[in-house]
């Protein structure tokens, strides 16, 4: 997993609460067995005028004028601003995946669906929570200013705006202890190998039903 | 020192390790896997050499990508194809059990475990989907994960976690005639929103709850993760122990009565603490439909679609509006009066034998309006659809103009080629009304079986209890 230490990102606002993962990336993208590669679907029926089908070249298909990830003021953003519960429904880690792909390194928002916010961490993506009227302003300053980037420090954990306004954010030790260094889950749950060997031979005995 | 809830106890058996900041590695005794979040799990598996910790502990299934119709030829989509046949690689190159599409026993993940015997009162269950929540109404804790956890699974039996706040649901009282578990579901959504349960374990409990049969409470764990809660979960009963005993992998002889004996623990004690309690009276339940784009956006069959200029809050007035737009309705428009074009009555949510009992008593003597367009019935696995054929429930479909489908996940999320074009109104006995969900530009409205079933006969919403 690709670590993530700091940004300094365009953003782009998605004025929507509620954005769940099959806006994210529809369902029929989901057939494929590749990892990679889906960032063009990124919320495929909002920013194309057409439908989109998995092997269907996506470069002559006309663009949704309307949806904010097609103005070309926020081409490059790596920072996605959002609303509440964002992320929320179905479990599919291809939303992260779409979204690293598509250049996103960070989002922003009120609230994060449980699963959604897991997934992003195994992905090198770090969901920020902030105070809902922190994140309207931020809104605000975005719509107004062309070119509106912000900063995301993970080992201060700090977002700072253009004109210098450094604002903290929480994040879990354990997960900020493994994004910021690109660590492997499994290798690292793979040193605690004994205690769950220690814990599989005692719940044999106990639950030998679990076993069968 | 107060009592143990059940998540805490479920919890408690599980904890292989605990980090310094409360981070615990939890062991978990079933892991369900289906072809759409499981091949790049498995590609990373072996891209670092590594090899599934206990195969035993794993079950596979296809059903997202399944055709409903005749299955004789295969797939026809040949990326939906190679799909399932990269989950046939992979269980065959792993010896992971798998019940491949001819197997009576295929169906839908979250109905065939439990059918099966495979999920169990007491167990950590996990799927790569969301609706794993569903096992939960076994007295397990469950819940659904990204594709890197499938991978983390299959290589440590474990995964990292926290502890959830705990939120106890109690439903008190008698639901009334022609009112399920689905409406209790809606009901709850409704009441606390689509992200009333971030965070929280849901525990259903009352005496509602207690009346339900597994197949009700199935459903309501279902629909715990449209409150936004990964998890909910329902007390061990005799209904749960009768519902169990005698499945293909449930333990047999001494092992039941020690299973058994450990399962009736697997309750909150009367004096646990949750973090948060609501309390819904079961009497004033009504069929519920939705009339927007997500789960939250519901009001009962006697309602009306609500303004956007009454919606609690900016951001809300902002959703309806839009949501109002996507679904071509009006505002104080009576939902019994909106028309549909196609009913779907099936997924994880509700294809078990007790809903197409419910839905076929309403269907029975009747015919599809003309106006539908198609009504179809996915049952949720081979074993239900060769239930509902003995019982004659097929032929009560056929007759009133339904047609009678092979087991699979179908027209709940539109992975196959069953789907709603663009424009079309369902009402659906799935668990999302997403924009796109069943189709883009697909309207969808949720609803229970008896409802689904109504609909499809009357031509538009109609309240059951009066049809």
């Amino acid at each position: 997993m690709q670590a993530f230490t700091t940004l300094d990102g365009l953003v782009v606002p998605l004025d929507r609460a509620n954005v769940d993962t099959d806006a994210i990336i529809p369902k029929q993208f989901l057939k494929s067995i590749k990892r990679s590669g889906f960032g063009p679907n990124l919320f495929d029926e909002w920013r194309y005028l057409d439908h989109g089908e998995p092997g269907k070249s996506n470069h002559d298909r006309p663009l949704n004028p309307d949806f904010v990830l097609n103005r070309p003021r926020y081409q490059g953003a790596s920072v996605l601003l959002a609303r509440e519960n964002f992320g929320c429904g179905s479990s599919r880690e291809h939303a992260p995946w779409a979204l690293e792909d598509a250049g996103f390194r960070a989002i922003i928002a009120p609230s994060f669906a449980d699963i959604f916010f897991n997934n992003c961490f195994k992905n090198g993506i770090l969901p920020i929570v902030l105070d809902a009227a922190v994140v309207d302003r931020l809104f605000r300053e975005c719509e107004a200013n062309e070119g509106y980037a912000l900063s995301v420090d993970l080992d201060r954990q700090t977002v700072t705006t253009p004109t210098g306004d450094v604002i903290p954010f929480a994040v879990d030790a354990g997960r900020k202890h493994r994004l910021f260094n690109g660590l492997d889950d499994i290798g690292l749950t793979l040193l605690q190998a004994d205690k769950i060997a220690t814990y599989e031979a005692r719940r044999k005995i106990e639950a030998p039903w679990l076993f069968a | 020192m107060p009592g143990l809830t059940l998540f805490q106890k479920l919890w408690d058996a599980h904890v292989v390790h605990v980090e310094a900041d409360g981070t615990t590695l939890l062991y978990i005794d079933r892991h369900l896997v289906h072809e759409v979040t499981s091949p790049q799990a498995f590609e990373g598996l072996k891209l670092a050499h590594r090899t599934p910790r206990r195969v035993d502990a794993a079950i596979a299934v296809p059903d997202h990508n399944v055709p409903t119709t005749d299955r004789s030829q295969g797939i026809a989509d040949p990326i939906s194809r190679l799909q399932v046949e990269t989950l046939d690689a992979n269980c065959a190159e792993y010896g992971i059990t798998e019940f491949k599409m001819d197997d009576i026993r295929q169906g839908i993940v979250h109905v065939i475990g439990p059918e099966e015997g495979l999920t169990l009162p007491g167990m950590t269950v996990v799927c790569g989907d969301s609706h794993t929540s569903t096992h939960g109404a076994f007295g397990a804790l469950a819940f659904g994960i990204g594709t890197s956890e499938v991978e983390h699974v299959l290589a440590t039996q474990c995964l990292w976690q926290k502890p959830s706040k705990t939120m106890l649901v109690k439903v008190e009282g008698t639901l009334g005639r022609g009112v399920t578990a689905k409406d209790i579901a809606l009901a709850i959504i409704g009441e606390i929103g689509t992200a009333g349960g971030t965070g929280y374990a849901l525990e259903f409990g009352g005496s509602a709850i207690r009346a339900l049969s597994m197949e009700g409470r199935m459903t309501l764990c279902n629909m715990a993760i449209e409150a936004g809660a990964r998890a909910g979960m329902v007390a061990v009963d005799q209904t749960t122990i009768d519902y169990v005993k005698g499945r293909p992998y449930s333990p047999k002889g001494a092992a039941w009565d020690k299973a058994v004996a450990w399962w009736n623990t697997l309750h909150s004690d009367a004096d646990a603490v949750f973090d948060r309690v609501i309390e819904l009276d079961a009497g004033k339940i009504e069929p519920q439909v939705t009339w927007g784009t997500s789960p939250e956006m519901v009001t009962t069959i006697n309602g009306s679609v609500p303004d956007p200029a009454t919606a609690p809050s900016e951001t809300k007035q902002h959703d309806w509006t839009r949501a109002l737009e996507y679904m071509g309705l009006q505002a104080g428009t009576p939902l019994a009066e909106i028309p549909v074009d196609k009913v779907f009555i099936g997924s994880c949510t509700n294809s078990r034998i007790e809903d197409l009992r419910e839905a076929a008593s309403v269907a029975k003597g009747r015919k599809v309006a003309p106006n539908v367009k198609l009504a179809m019935v996915v049952p949720g696995s081979g074993l239900v659809k060769q239930q509902a054929e003995a019982e004659g429930l097929d032929k009560i479909f056929v007759a009133a103009g339904f047609e009678w489908r092979e087991p699979g996940c179908s027209m709940c999320l539109a992975m196959n080629a069953d789907r709603l074009e663009p424009g079309e109104r369902c009402a659906s006995t799935s668990n999302r009304n997403f924009e796109g969900r069943q189709g883009q530009g697909g309207r969808t409205h949720l609803v229970s079986p008896a409802m689904a079933a109504a609909a499809a006969c009357a031509g538009h919403f109609v309240d059951v209890r009066n049809f």
